[in-house]
Order: structure tokens, then sequence, then C-alpha cells
């Protein structure tokens, strides 16, 4: 299978993506680490006039903290997340993420921001980030805006990013100290999307959850944040009679499509045996 | 379409050539480089058939263009053997152990527990199972390249290689 032709550029810096997309419009395309754009291209399902690979700017790498917040750049690989002792020690979730996210060979290539930015509900990362309640830095033809996860997703392959926009980094507020966290993944094999996932971050104190947050994975059209999921288990010891009840919570607000991964009623169902999966989990991992 | 000139460095030599930009990397190593132990296998980044190491990172070749691997630094399964013919202590392993019966995944799946271990001189067999996770072989039940892998790993380790108990 072999693309269609294609000009290709390299900037070296994101004003210059930025000038090249703006030129370009509808014919330009940006490529970050290219395993959900390269099968589409040699699938003719996305044929681009022109590829801006964004690998050759260096100001789009790298992890770093930022007061409160740790700002990871959107050509980070999933493999250099899962290297990253900064992450591992502040935001553990990711590597755990991570590592259940394709394989290791598209680990090493696959970015962050090409994850979050593609808009197909299958990724991983966006229901984590809508969890965690991180932003993305967007640069466009108007400068830089910061966009929340929560409100970036319209369906899918649809976000809220317009022609010309790139979005340059990934910015998550550190989780307290002694959070709980999970990712729960049901996939029918290494390297699947999920069938259905659940993001949990929790935080304990005095054996009752005080605050808690919930993503879910490829179970509608977009990524999910389970806020009434969360509040129903806001204040509660996670005991069995409210973990149901978020559970239909969460499973309530899931419009999963039916395909080889299972009919819509399984893919709800699993949803929310994830989520209860990945409370459980991130319970035992809290303080407090 | 105009095509862009690359320079990269296979298997310890410098090569530069014309190439389109939808030149997958592993037409031009198969096609104008003749390495021809890269293999097509799935064309959808599934099979792992294809794998080479670039830059200290495995990869799959068939889901790279070439001219993303300007300046690049890459071996393939013909870089493995030593100059005077000797065996790399996974070739030697897979060879050992019978890690293959078809052979079609082999070169990817050598290509890829070099750079395992690398990153994890001794890992254990579920660190090298989830480790070639990316690498699909329709014939071997992975038993024996499991074993060829950790026959490598001794080797390369100066230990004697033991074989665990079925």
């Amino acid at each position: 299978m072999i693309p269609g032709s294609f000009e290709y550029h390299r900037p070296s810096s994101v004003q210059e993506a930025i000038g090249l997309l703006a030129k370009l419009g509808d014919d330009g395309r940006a490529i970050a680490g290219g395993h959900t754009l390269i099968p589409m291209m040699k699938l003719r399902l996305a044929t681009p006039a022109h590829l801006v690979d964004l690998s050759g700017i260096a100001d789009l790498k790298g992890i770093r903290a930022d007061g409160s917040d740790i700002v990871i750049g959107a050509m980070t690989t999933q493999h250099e997340l899962i290297g990253s002792d900064l992450l591992a020690s502040n935001i553990p979730i990711l590597r755990e993420t991570s590592l259940q996210v394709a394989d290791p060979q598209v680990r090493y290539v696959g970015t962050l921001g090409g994850n979050v930015a593609n808009g197909d509900p299958g990724n991983d990362m966006p229901a984590v980030m809508m969890c965690l309640g991180a932003s993305y830095h967007v640069m466009g033809k108007g400068g830089e805006r910061r966009v929340a996860a929560r409100e970036f997703y319209q369906g899918a392959y649809f976000t809220a990013l317009e022609d010309g926009d790139v979005l340059t980094a990934i910015r998550i507020p550190v989780p307290p100290a002694g959070h709980g966290y999970a990712y729960e993944k049901l996939k029918r094999k290494i390297g699947d999307y999920a069938t259905a996932a659940a993001a949990v971050v929790l935080t304990m104190s005095g054996g009752k959850v005080a605050d808690c947050s919930i993503g879910l994975t490829n179970v509608a059209e977009t990524p999910l944040w389970a806020e009434e999921a969360a509040k129903i288990l806001n204040g509660s010891s996670l005991d069995a009679a409210t973990v149901k009840r978020a559970v239909a919570a969460a499973e309530a607000i899931t419009a999963p499509a039916a395909d080889a991964r299972g009919p819509a009623a399984y893919r709800t169902k699993m949803a929310g045996v994830m989520l209860a999966r990945a409370l459980a989990r991130a319970k035992s991992k809290a303080r407090g | 379409m105009a095509k862009s000139q690359v320079a990269m460095k296979v298997n310890g030599k410098t090569v530069e050539a014309l190439v389109e930009p939808r030149t997958l990397l592993i037409h031009f190593l198969r096609e104008q480089l003749s390495l021809t132990g890269p293999h097509i296998g799935c064309e959808t980044s599934h099979c792992g058939a294809c794998t080479v190491d670039l830059d200290g990172k495995s990869v799959k070749s068939c889901t790279m263009f070439a001219v993303q691997a300007n300046g690049a630094d890459i071996r393939t399964i013909e870089g493995m053997a030593n100059a005077d013919g000797t065996l790399h202590p996974l070739q030697e392993g897979f060879r050992e152990m019978h890690g293959l019966q078809c052979g079609f995944c082999t070169p990817g799946m050598i290509m890829r527990a070099y750079r395992l271990l690398q990153e994890n001189k001794n890992p254990s067999e579920e660190e090298i199972r989830f480790g070639i996770a990316g690498n699909l072989c329709r014939c071997t039940g992975y038993q024996n390249i499991v074993k060829a892998i950790q026959y490598a790993a001794a080797k390369l380790n100066g230990v004697p290689f033991q074989e665990a108990a079925e």
C-alpha cells in the first residue's frame, strides 16, 4: 500500500509550521508520530497534498514542571512518557496508560500530542487528560490560546482545533500527593484499541473520597468525562452500593458503536466494569 | 512530484539517494538499497515484520517515510552478523533454540529483541513477552522465541544459559 503523492515540509519552528499550514489551508496536514495518519494515507482515507512534519521543532519536545503544573511538549513520545522520572513521581497514571497504548515500536514514535489532538475516540490519552483536568496549548494565526481537554472533543475526529492550528503542549495540574489512580483498559489483544476503558484519579481523606475524577475511553464519539458519576462518589467510602450507583451513572452517558469489539450494550457494560475495577485499584493506592 | 535528497547511515555505511516523499522507509530499504531482510507483512503497523533499529529505537519501517529518516542511523538484520560471518548472539539463539519455523517474522523479531536487550540486559520472561508484543509470529507460539532471546541475553552477559524447566 503506497500513499498518494504529497510534498514534504519539515519546519524548524512553531511559527514556521503555523505559517505553512495557514498558507496551505485544506491541502496541508501536520504530522506528528504519524502512526494514525500514515496508515490512513496508505489506505487513501487521507490524501494531503502537503505534509508538515513537526518532528524538527525542538520547542515541541520535553517534559517540565511549571509551578503546580507539568507541561509536556506535544512531540514527546509515549516511550519518553514511560521513561520520565518527573511523571512517574508526580502523575503516575500517565506511565500506566502509556504502557497500555499500542506496542513498543509504536510507543517509540507515537506522540502524546498526536494522541490527544487527532480526535480518534479510540485513543487512550484524551480520557486521561479529561480526568486530570489538563489543558492544551494551541498556537494559531491569532497567537496562543489554551483549551481545556474537557471542552476540546466535539465528535469523532472533530476537535476545537481550527485549520492552521498546532497543539504545542499539554498542561496538567499535578494531582495532590497521596492520590490514587488507575487506568483500566479492556482490549482483545496487545496493540488493540479499548473495547472500553476507564481512568480514575481520586484523593481520600479519613477513609472517604475527598475528590474524584473519571474519564472513559472509546464508548462514545468522543472521550467522556463522567462528572455525575464522580459527584456520586464524593464523600463516600466507595462502598458497594455507592459504587454501583456511580457505575450506573457512568454507563448512562455512554453511546458506543457496535463493532468488532462487541455490541453496544456489551461495551457499555464493560465501561462500567472497567470503572469499578479502576475505582478499587485507585482506592488501594490512595493514602488518607 | 519533486524528489527529495536523503542521506542516512544504514548498517554502518552512509547512503545518499533521491526519494519521493511518499516512499515508505521499508520500500526504500528493500527496493533502493536491496536490503530485503526487513519484511512487508501487514502494512498496517501491527505485525512488526518490518521492524528496524533507528537512532536507538525499534520502529516499524512500513509506517515511516524515508524522508523522515533523513540523517538517521539505521540497523537492519543484514547488519547483525559480524564481519567474519559469525552470527550475533541473537541470531545464534534463534538457531539454537529453534526460534523460527517459516522465518518470516524473524528479521523483525531479532531487531526488536536487539533493542530490548540494549535497554534491559537481563529481562524476565514476562518482560521479554511484553517487549516483543509488537511482533507477531504465526508459527512458533512464541515459546522458542522467548528462549532464543534468553539464550542471547545469557551469552551477551557472559553467563551460561539455563533453560527453564518445562
